[in-house]
């Protein structure tokens, strides 16, 4: 039986599509309460004093909380995953996150006090009595603005607002190469701020059981076991035997879920303090002003070309927004998950990264879609085709002339990475020839007869997913292991329940992981049960993000499956009178080698449950095997992307006429589902670049896109349909040869835009245009006599 | 949300009478600015008023040439009627149009023109067309009813009851989207008439506004070249982080021309 290439379809879609999902806010608990999050209206003020007299007496309400009782019960504050040090060696600034402000709110959305009451109706009513006397500062929301002389101070004892000064590389050996270079290309860019917008809002409950002890939360998580740990160690410093996280069915994360947020802490310590169960749901201008943002980077990069037109040396110097406070991952992404990726596909030798981490009055920034990746390759493919036009080269002809060669591989890049496996050429020349792109000149001069500027984009991408080696983040700082955990339960007559830490939102983990169980055991996929998000089932397991969970939770259940099957070969072995050696597993059956002597599956369950015949010396009863699985290696799936567009002059609107992707997933488990993934990718990707935009005014610090009214999400009619392909060469390191495509459309889907808009304003003399390129902008660079008017 | 008190009108007389009784209380058509309003607690009204059983307010019907359109029909069926399709094709084009498919099927024509959102479509049908409002207590002109950002000549126990639309020789709506809402960043509304030309803009501008100077040379000409001279200046018009002021009245030249190409 082979299920591992098959377009299995979604297992979970019935639940979803028919609304039988269970998500956060559809649990309800008895007794259960209400929670009610005033947050700041301003991004920089002092707390003179919050009165909240009125509202406890408000009808319904139970209590009112501020950051005093949170101090008071010694609540922690929120902590940091990921510890980043400074050029000079100093560790990063770490300010304190509290759950409520303490004395200061430092973001609009900040979260100042909680009402808790009987209805959530009675706790909203209750929070408009509260009185809070701000004493409002001036605020700073730009991170360039924030490092000049003079800017408002985010944290008095971070003298210029620099959370850390980083870099990776050898600046001497770039600046002696960029100086010998015959051709040093510059550009300065930005990587626009985008808010995650998953489909459902966070929510949280809190539960608390008075004959126990034992403390649950129901949280929409991507990895409720990093929430325990972090939670339980940091925050409520509750013993996590007692302490239970489930996340349900969660509406997509995007990366906005992974954090351990605020909230998650006030509902748990407010259900043990009350003795009720206390629901918090975030309404959606809560998630713009309180889910983590993406992105938020200013850049200024330099790449060296030799007379051959070889890259030579790159440089790259960012400015990146951590918000006002550190979320859990933060400030991991514009360094280890940004910086060794500015190889790219190419082979520059020599690279020098550099990162001021910067606080800001906005909402914390963290991973979202890509996560560092998406800025590298930006960055990477807009520098690249600049550099092309610059020498009046055929980017993609400068692209094959700076690949890695298919044949390098494994290839060392001078920023820290070893890459596996790739070849860049077939994804490039797949995505070019299904594209058109050699027919392209006589589309444009077509367009151009209508009065349309036309334009063709190439972005190829690297990515490094299924993070990670423990023991290499672990010496880049990172405060936790990045395996993940898998058991394989296999019931007496032969049903399986896999209990997962890869945590689904979205993925499709019910269908791929029961593929690979079907495979890997020969049991029919009716009789697989993947489980996954309860803290209190599941062995404890790292979570979902980064690409990760087929590479590395697909393994954990290869090697559980391994461990099923080894010790099902000695139960064989001993009912069929066999040496162990001899006995083969294939198709759900242990098989004496050359004979007709079988057993099959179930019989061998049914005999380690029902062990009356079972070889008690050698071997426990049972079919139940758990495996911890930590990556040799991260993976590097890349590709291809090209983008095709037409504008009209006269208003600036874009059409996206074509979209080709072809991408390196390694191997593919379930071609429907990877399609899926790589379409919400390119969405996302396609609305970074034309669409999507998280404003702040920067004097006030005011959130000005809190709302769909002002937030622009891509909708079906704002894209095409995708042209994709694949072609795979296998990660060399896990078993199934997998490499991971949650992110991948979301990072190479921006430049491949980027490009092709440059590309069909290039007779007007642009050389870049910044994300989102909406069509005001694109009508400026057609009028450049309004420019001045910007 | 804040509370208040649902009252289903059983007939326009007991909803004008409501209205004049109580001061705060809102009357409800479809819903789809007031509800999101209410959920936001921005608007606090004592009661709601909703209309939606009285059956005098909905339908469409072919009367003197032209077309009248309940209060209370939707835009979804404006968008499909068969008479407003045959007579008075640009009408049906703009209702299919508005915001989305949900939206479509709960907003109503009465709805949008009281609450006159700047950047609502159907004011600029109403100005552009010459259309007629039908209160309960008088006839309105298009011209006279929206009288400035979310302002209308309605008085507070005034309801509008049908929409009398002229049928035009021929009219185009041309609306530029603003990607996030799909409210009219800008739209105009052409029509050629018996009595001229009227050349009607929203989105634009505080209130849906006519534009004389472009009528004037379409009635000499009626053709995209004849205006495509005429500057709309930007003083007075919305700028936010959609769009500028001065691309905003880039856009009223643009989609006035194309309006008018599309009248051919």
């Amino acid at each position: 039986m082979t299920e591992i290439g098959t377009p299995v379809r979604r297992r979970e879609d019935y639940r979803f599509l028919t609304g039988q999902g269970t998500y956060t806010d559809d649990i309800n608990r008895p007794r259960q309460l209400y929670a009610y999050i005033l947050r700041s209206p301003h991004a920089n003020a002092a707390l003179r004093g919050v009165d909240f007299a009125a509202a406890a007496k408000a009808p319904g309400v139970v209590a009112v909380y501020t950051g005093k009782d949170i101090e008071a019960d010694g609540v922690g504050g929120l902590p940091c995953g990921w510890l980043v040090h400074s050029k000079d060696g100093s560790p990063m600034y770490e300010p304190p996150h509290p759950v409520l402000a303490q004395g200061r709110v430092r973001h609009v959305g900040d979260p100042v006090a909680v009402v808790i009451a009987d209805s959530l109706a009675q706790a909203r009513d209750a929070a408009e009595l509260i009185q809070v006397d701000y004493a409002v500062e001036p605020a700073i929301a730009n991170a360039a603005g924030a490092l000049r002389a003079g800017a408002p101070q985010v944290w008095p004892e971070v003298p210029g607002n620099i959370c850390y000064d980083w870099h990776l590389g050898d600046p001497a050996a770039v600046e002696q190469a960029l100086a010998k270079a015959a051709r040093v290309v510059k550009l300065d860019l930005t990587n626009n701020r985008l808010v995650p917008n998953a489909m459902e809002p966070r929510a949280a409950i809190g539960d608390f059981d008075r004959a126990t002890g034992e403390h649950t939360l129901y949280t929409t998580s991507q990895n409720p076991h990093v929430i325990r740990l972090l939670m339980g160690a940091f925050v409520l410093h509750l013993p996590e035997a007692k302490l239970r996280v489930v996340a349900p069915d969660v509406g997509g994360g995007f990366g906005s879920k992974i954090y351990h947020y605020a909230e998650e802490a006030i509902v748990t310590w407010a259900a043990a303090k009350l003795k009720r169960p206390v629901k918090w749901t975030a309404e959606r201008v809560e998630s713009f002003m309180s889910d983590a943002h993406g992105r938020d980077h200013a850049t200024h990069v330099e790449l060296g070309l030799d007379v051959d037109n070889k890259f030579v040396a790159l440089k790259v110097s960012t400015i990146a927004n951590m918000g006002a406070y550190l979320s859990t991952f933060a400030t991991c992404i514009p360094t280890y998950l940004y910086a060794t990726l500015l190889a790219g596909t190419y082979t520059t030798p020599v690279i020098y990264a550099e990162t001021k981490a910067v606080f800001t009055h906005t909402v914390p920034v963290d991973a979202y879609r890509g996560a560092g990746r998406p800025e590298a390759t930006f960055l990477l493919e807009r520098i690249v085709d600049l550099a092309a036009d610059e020498l009046g080269l055929d980017p993609a002809e400068l692209r094959r002339k700076n690949f890695i060669p298919t044949d390098a591989f494994p290839y060392q890049t001078p920023v820290a990475l070893q890459y596996d496996s790739g070849d860049y050429f077939s994804t490039l020349e797949l995505a070019t020839k299904a594209a058109d792109y050699a027919g392209f000149e006589a589309r444009r001069a077509d367009a151009a007869r209508s009065g349309k500027l036309r334009g063709i984009g190439i972005a190829t991408y690297i990515e490094a997913c299924g993070i990670a080696p423990s023991a290499v983040v672990g010496s880049l700082g990172a405060r936790a292991g990045l395996f993940e955990a898998a058991t394989v339960r296999v019931h007496p007559t032969g049903s399986v329940t896999v209990l997962t830490g890869s945590h689904s939102h979205g993925q499709g983990h019910e269908t791929t992981f029961a593929q690979l169980v079907a495979d890997g055991l020969g049991v029919p996929i009716e009789q697989i049960d993947i489980v996954h998000g309860d803290s209190a089932k599941i062995p404890y397991g790292m979570g979902t993000y980064g690409s990760r969970s087929l590479a590395v939770g697909g393994t954990a259940i290869i090697k559980a499956m391994d461990k099923i099957v080894a010790k099902g070969k000695k139960i064989a072995a001993h009912l069929l009178e066999a040496a162990e050696a001899d006995i083969e597993f294939k198709d759900g059956q242990f098989s004496v080698a050359g004979t007709d002597r079988s057993k099959t599956l179930g019989e061998i369950a049914l005999t380690a449950y029902v062990p009356h015949n079972f070889p008690h010396d050698e071997l426990e009863p049972g079919l139940d095997e758990t495996a911890f699985y930590d990556p040799k290696n991260f993976t590097f799936p890349s590709g291809a992307y090209v983008a095709e567009v037409e504008i009209d002059p006269d208003t600036g609107t874009l059409e996206i006429v074509k979209f080709t992707a072809s991408d390196d997933f390694g191997r593919i488990v379930n071609p429907m589902i990877v399609a899926g993934q790589v379409h919400g990718g390119l969405a996302q990707g396609i609305g970074q670049a034309l669409l999507e935009n998280c404003v702040y005014d920067h004097s006030t610090g005011q959130l000005l896109t809190a709302s769909y009214n002002d937030y622009a999400m891509p909708r079906a009619d704002d894209l095409p349909s995708f042209a994709l392909s694949t072609h795979a060469t296998l990660c060399t390191h896990n078993p199934l040869g997998v490499k991971g495509c949650g992110e991948a459309g979301a990072i190479g889907a921006p430049a491949a835009i980027s490009n092709a808009i440059v590309d069909a304003l290039k007779d007007y003399g642009v050389r870049h245009i910044e994300m989102p390129a909406t069509p005001e902008k694109l009508w400026r660079a057609v009028h450049p006599q309004n420019m001045a008017a910007e | 949300m804040y509370e208040f008190d649902y009252q289903k009108a059983a007939s326009l007389d007991d909803a004008a009478k409501f209205l004049a009784a109580h001061d705060d209380a809102k009357l409800v058509a479809g819903g789809m600015t007031l509800i999101p309003t209410l959920k936001q607690r921005l608007a606090k009204p004592s009661d709601l008023v909703d209309l939606a059983s009285i059956g005098s307010l909905k339908g469409i019907a072919e009367e003197a040439g032209g077309v009248t359109i309940g209060a209370m029909t939707r835009h979804v069926e404006v968008q499909r009627s068969d008479i407003v399709r045959r007579v008075i094709p640009a009408l049906a084009a703009l209702a299919g149009m508005i915001g989305d498919p949900a939206v479509r099927n709960r907003g109503t024509i009465g709805g949008s023109i009281a609450n006159n959102d700047p950047a609502a479509d159907y004011p600029a049908a109403v100005v552009g067309l010459g259309a007629t409002v039908v209160t309960t207590k008088r006839e309105i002109s298009g011209d006279s009813f929206f009288t400035g950002m979310f302002e209308t000549a309605l008085g507070q126990d005034e309801i509008v009851t049908t929409v009398k639309f002229p049928k035009p020789q021929a009219a185009a709506y041309q609306k530029f989207k603003n990607p996030a809402s799909r409210y009219a960043i800008v739209g105009v509304f052409v029509a050629r008439t018996g009595q001229g030309v009227r050349v009607a803009v929203t989105g634009a501008g505080p209130c849906v506004f006519r534009v004389p100077e472009m009528e004037a040379a379409l009635a000499r000409s009626f053709s995209a070249d004849a205006i495509k001279d005429i500057a709309i200046p930007d003083d007075g018009l919305n700028s936010d982080i959609h769009a500028s002021a001065e691309y905003r009245a880039h856009l009223v030249g643009v989609m006035a021309r194309r309006a008018v190409a599309a009248c051919a």
